[in-house]
């Protein structure tokens, strides 16, 4: 318990110096988005042919006529009250847009995690128990050529073989298509809605639509983690605590798993952190392959609208997220190694 | 010295076939960046629309797309461009970080703490939206590719240069050049850099292929560069609305031509490491 509350300590005061970092995102996305080309008055006024007064009175309605300073400062005052601004595009508020189509993202990025994990620790460990075999070969080509290739490319490698050619697929677009009714939405994941609902028809047509995306984005971060996997395990593997467990005779699988992997599963964690933040960036490619209805393409339709706030709101979302991962990571990290808490 | 390095850098490559196999494929890329234009069959450009949309054959290696255009010279017309848009990025971002994490390794100080806040909040970005908004907000060319692929190469430079600057700041034959009365400039261009310029080559090369992901992926979500230049990130997005219709080849060669670039860059910066550093070798 004690563990516990100091690991709870070194979160929080990552959290406390992570607020500056998140103050010159906010800083940023707002400057940048100021400099970018086009004057969204006139792209949002009746037509081409609108008048100049009713150019001024939408510029003066967006704060668009005030000098830049200010304009920053009420930005700032905005997020603060948890307001992000409206969304041209849509109409509505940039929160409720964002709130509505998150899930959709984490759900896509979270399974897509899992299935690199799932798949990279065993290959990794495989890897390590016999270096040099055929196995680790294999594995060493994989992670080799997975980093080499572009996620759209796979995604749409993938659309190719299971859409066109077996039929096995879904059209690739969208969640779930037209015709299947949604689960009341308790979570806005859809698997765990359908799920709720008891609705196993529905989970099936939503896992289908899911699992080409998420298999896309997961072959492209597979590589790092069994990777990482793989050289640990080898330095465990290595050790003097595992010589002593297989001298005693343990069974195998108990030296591997339970000796072996557990302490090699350090580096690991970490890496899943990058990974995780690279697969946010990834998301906006994915996304837009699949037609996916996340914060990313949301924020990529805006951008080539020049719709300022969604895109602000969605720089932060990210960088936001990608600080609670890594403090996630930093927890985990103080569940697997109580040492690292002490020092 | 130098015979010594060029026996161990033969003896790794033959320990390390796929090294030699890299450098070839780097070298061959540089060459129909160079050349290729001059040697493809078809005017890359030149539309043929009665030709649209053929699978592969004898006379289009890799079938046509929409318009009739013969992918095959598309691609190698492409290499150019993406190459010089991924060296560029990565040469000014070597550059610049370079200078700045050595500065910051060797001064510390208030320099080292502004400039390691300026990292941070660089790195607390996902990269890839960072450039995405970057290109939008500098303007929709293929220079703000090149900068936005550049800045967000810059953390890794810094922090690579500014570790390694740091821990011989202090070592024996920098205090030497300092006794012998050379300025802290001429320490850190003279002795400095130059020791920490080898271990930085193996990221230049692990970086190009990073940045040619990049670009691809900005051009491919519609930034950057515009139809109809050739370029392997657009063609794959251009072949992306046939690919439910079953016409892999224009998605399959773009990325087929992505995929070997970076393999090869990557298994070249691999190689490059263990003939720098042998105890780094997995």
């Amino acid at each position: 318990m004690a563990a516990f509350g100091a690991t709870m300590i070194r979160a929080g005061r990552r959290f406390l110096s992570s607020l500056p970092a998140l103050f010159g995102v906010l800083v940023f996305t707002f400057l940048l988005m100021r400099v970018l080309p086009g004057d969204p008055a006139v792209f949002f006024a009746s037509g081409p042919n609108a008048g100049k007064e009713e150019i001024e009175v939408i510029r003066k309605q967006m704060g668009l006529n005030k000098p830049v300073p200010e304009q920053l400062m009420l930005y700032l005052y905005d997020v603060g009250r948890g307001n992000l601004g409206r969304s041209m595009m849509t109409g509505q508020l940039v929160t409720t847009d964002l709130r509505a189509r998150l899930p959709a993202s984490l759900e896509l990025t979270f399974t897509a995690l899992l299935i690199a994990l799932v798949s990279a620790v065993p290959l990794g460990v495989l890897a390590a128990l016999r270096p040099g075999s055929v196995i680790d070969h294999g594995v060493r080509l994989f992670c080799a050529l997975g980093v080499c290739v572009p996620t759209f490319v796979s995604g749409l490698l993938l659309i190719y073989v299971f859409y066109y050619l077996l039929g096995l697929a879904p059209d690739p677009t969208g969640r779930v298509d037209i015709f299947t009714t949604l689960p009341p939405s308790r979570t806005g994941f859809l698997l765990i809605d359908f799920l709720l609902a008891g609705d196993v028809e529905g989970w099936w047509a939503a896992f289908k639509q899911l699992i080409l995306p998420a298999l896309s984005m997961a072959l492209f971060v597979v590589a790092p983690l069994a990777r990482i996997t793989r050289a640990s395990m080898l330095v465990s593997l290595g050790s003097d605590f595992v010589r002593t467990a297989r001298s005693v005779g343990l069974p195998w699988w108990r030296i591997v798993v339970t000796y072996a992997l557990r302490n090699a599963i350090l580096p690991v964690i970490t890496i899943a952190g990058i990974v995780f933040s690279t697969m946010l960036g990834a998301n906006v490619l994915v996304e837009k392959v699949f037609s996916w209805p996340g914060v990313a393409s949301y924020a990529l339709d805006a951008l080539l609208t020049s719709d300022y706030a969604p895109v602000q709101g969605f720089v932060l979302l990210m960088a936001s997220v990608f600080v609670i991962v890594n403090l996630l990571v930093d927890v985990l990290y103080g569940i697997a190694d109580p040492r690292v808490t002490i020092s | 010295m130098t015979s010594a390095t060029l026996r161990h850098a033969g003896w790794i490559l033959r320990g390390n076939p796929l090294t030699a196999v890299a450098a070839t494929g780097v070298l061959l890329l540089v060459l129909v960046a160079i050349f290729g234009p001059l040697i493809v069959p078809y005017d890359p450009i030149a539309s043929d629309v009665p030709q649209a949309l053929m699978p592969p054959s004898a006379a289009h290696l890799a079938g046509t797309d929409q318009l009739g255009r013969d992918v095959f010279s598309r691609l190698i017309v492409a290499a150019r461009l993406d190459l010089a848009i991924a060296v560029s990025a990565v040469g000014i971002s070597f550059a610049i970080g370079a200078v700045i994490g050595a500065a910051c390794g060797y001064a510390g100080g208030r320099l080292d703490r502004v400039v390691g806040r300026f990292v941070d909040v660089l790195m607390a970005f996902p990269l890839f939206v960072l450039a995405m908004a970057m290109v939008a907000a500098l303007g929709n060319r293929v220079e703000n590719i090149v900068i936005a692929t550049a800045i967000i190469n810059l953390p890794f430079y810094i922090r690579f240069a500014r570790a390694e600057v740091n821990v011989r700041r202090n070592v024996g034959w920098v205090e030497a050049a300092r006794a012998c009365g050379d300025s802290h400039f001429s320490v850190v261009l003279r002795f400095l850099l130059p020791n920490v310029l080898p271990a930085m080559a193996v990221q230049v090369s692990l970086n190009l292929g990073w940045a040619i992901l990049n670009a691809a992926g900005l051009s491919f979500i519609g930034l950057g560069v515009k139809p109809p230049t050739p370029e392997w990130g657009i063609m794959v997005a251009d072949g992306a609305r046939f690919i439910s219709t079953g016409k892999w080849w224009l998605v399959a060669f773009p990325g087929l031509a992505l995929m070997l670039a970076v393999l090869c860059f990557n298994l070249l910066g691999d190689g490059i490491r263990d003939i720098l550093d042998p105890r780094m070798r997995t």
